[in-house]
């Protein structure tokens, strides 16, 4: 036999690692991926520059009356819209994981259940926070004058993060569930679709008709970039964070617990 | 003689140990169908023991339980002396998989994903980086190490997965149809890996579909169809079972073989197993001077033969004789 491979060393288990290293592996699996599937990053930073610049140029003069003052409505709702878009990802990749069976080598390794989730969410961050300031480079070049300054910005930014991390919740359960990543993305679209649409992300709902502004008012989405306009201008007040920060909560709540379920189930 | 292939550790097949794999009564059902129908099993340590069966006999959920993959619908099993339902941390943290389909990131590096699974074992990032490169080399996937998996040949997923399955060097290997949709010498090359790794005391529980593959890894086989163990003993010992001799017929013609088939069966009275690809006919031959009488029987009818022999039947004969089953198709394997 020609081919001799050479021995393997016999390796024993080191110490059981924590929850939060198990995560953090995964969290750097995630920034792995920015490297070696550059298709994904071109999506992530395309996608936001076409919307900013496509929605200010078409509806600024005739929603606002000028381009600047219609930036200054619409940029932070732009942010939410994006990172809820962007949530999709990770569901998609959660799907090919699991499709390809990638998911049967974590599950039967000694880690903390949750942590492939969390190494995604990770991943969801990174995504979030990439878009965000590229969003925030164009409206600054453009005119957009967060009025309550860095720290508005960073105050912004972290709700920003808190609603992406409770809207991927809703993709990683679907991406457990559904086994093509494709299929993940058209449902994300017909769910996400109309939630961001009938909101207060584009058009002020005082214009709207009754029935409309009632559901747009509703809408968590609109409460979402209300907060985010108030933490930018600097006047936002506790509630209205609070009440942004409601969907989220709930999500996780309910979707942290029902993907760990998953995860083990079978 | 393979070397074993994992260094500094004892076989320690002792006498009084513990089985590796002690499972009872093992029953999962999707739906309505009954994947594994209460399958017992008993791995001794450092022994290779093949579980045999067509698709959809039960292997891959049979195994999925063993891994804690699968949660089953009754029975109980210990794994290296862990229980499976009560301490799953302790059974993973003692086994590991490999599944049919490799368990890897396509878009990560080989040495990437080896660097993932050990960093998740809990190694250090520069204890886990020399861990992947020396397990690359032993697997000779050096010249491949930075290239992503997406790239590789399928024995190369192969071994990289078996490789990430030695991370820490399990009391148990899973491998789940290890050489399903390998060429020739990629089979080869894993089944000597195997031998190898059974020879440094990692006791491997496999499944196959390839009776040849049983035979040739196996210290034991369990044969599985419809979820039920239908037979269980080294592969002496199955063939033993089967009882005498069988007649193997090669035509020369395919165009004949059905007409000979049935020749065969209505003079020797038994089942007749069609080899279409080798044009090969067997039937159990309880004499010599039954199975000469079928042969002139051919020679008389016009059929011609390019060889026939009388043998001791093959694991494949032992396998259809037990399972009744004449064809190789099967439903499609669940889970």
């Amino acid at each position: 036999m020609s081919d001799q491979p050479t021995l393997v060393q016999h390796a024993a288990r080191p110490p059981r690692p924590s929850g939060v290293s198990n995560a953090l592996v995964f969290g750097w699996r995630a920034v792995l991926k920015f490297k070696h599937v550059p298709e994904q990053t071109f999506d992530l930073v395309m996608g936001p520059i076409m919307f900013t610049l496509l929605f200010t140029f078409i509806f600024g003069s005739a929603l606002a009356g000028s381009i600047s003052n219609y930036l200054q409505y619409l940029l932070p709702g732009i942010l939410v819209q994006t990172v809820m878009f962007n949530s999709m990802y990770s569901g998609m990749g959660l799907s090919t994981d699991i499709g390809k069976g990638l998911f049967d080598r974590f599950r039967s390794l000694p880690i903390w259940s949750l942590a492939p989730f969390a190494g995604l969410m990770v991943g969801d961050v990174l995504r979030h926070l990439i878009a965000g300031l590229i969003i925030l480079a164009i409206g600054l070049a453009l005119g957009y004058r967060p009025e309550a300054g860095v720290v508005g910005v960073v105050a912004a930014f972290i709700l920003l993060v808190a609603i992406g991390f409770g809207v991927g919740w809703v993709f990683l359960v679907l991406g457990m569930l559904i086994r093509t990543p494709a299929t993940v993305m058209t449902l994300g679209f017909a769910v996400l679709f109309p939630v961001v649409f009938t909101s207060n992300i584009m058009v002020d709902p005082a214009t709207m008709p009754d029935w409309l502004r009632a559901i747009v008012e509703l809408n968590p989405v609109s409460h979402m970039a209300s907060a985010m306009r108030g933490l930018m201008t600097g006047n936002a007040n506790a509630s209205e964070v609070l009440t942004a920060l409601a969907a989220p909560a709930v999500l996780t709540v309910i979707l942290a617990p029902l993907t760990r379920w998953l995860y083990r189930r079978e | 003689m393979d070397q074993p292939i994992i260094a500094d550790r004892r076989p320690d097949a002792g006498n009084g140990e513990p089985p590796a794999v002690l499972a009872r009564g093992m029953t999962k059902s999707f739906g309505a169908l009954k994947a594994v129908d209460g399958i017992d099993l008993e791995v001794p340590v450092g022994q290779i023991f093949a579980i045999l069966g067509p698709n959809g006999a039960g292997k891959t959920t049979l195994m999925r339980m063993l891994a804690t993959l699968t949660t089953p619908d009754a029975g109980t099993a210990t794994v290296m002396g862990h229980d499976l339902l009560a301490e799953p941390q302790s059974v993973r943290a003692s086994i590991a998989m490999t599944g049919q389909f490799a368990s890897l990131d396509e878009d990560l590096t080989g040495r990437e994903n080896l660097i993932l699974v050990a960093r998740l074992w809990g190694f250090s990032r520069r204890d886990a980086r020399a861990r992947a490169d020396h397990l690359m080399a032993a697997f000779e996937l050096t010249d491949a190490a930075n290239r992503q998996v997406k790239d590789y040949s399928g024995g190369m997923r192969r071994r990289l997965d078996i490789g990430a399955s030695l991370i820490v060097t399990p009391g148990v290997l899973f491998l789940d149809e290890p050489t399903t949709g390998l060429d020739p010498s990629a089979r080869q090359r894993v089944w000597r890996m195997i031998r190898r790794l059974a020879r440094s005391g990692v006791t491997i529980l496999l499944t196959t579909q390839y009776l040849e593959e049983a035979d040739q890894l196996a210290a034991r086989i369990a044969v599985i169809n419809h979820g039920r163990k239908i037979a269980e003993g080294t592969s002496r010992e199955l063939k033993a079972a089967t009882g005498s001799g069988f007649l193997h017929v090669t035509l020369a013609d395919p165009a004949q073989i059905e007409a000979a088939s049935a020749l065969l069966e209505q003079r020797l009275e038994a089942p007749v197993q069609h080899n279409a690809e080798d044009m090969r006919l067997s039937v159990k031959a309880a004499t010599a001077a039954s199975a000469s009488d079928g042969v002139a029987a051919l020679v008389a009818a016009g059929v011609e033969l390019s060889d026939f022999s009388m043998g001791s039947p093959s694991l494949e004969e032992v396998f259809f004789s037990l399972t009744g089953q004449m064809e190789e198709t099967a439903p499609e394997d669940v889970a």
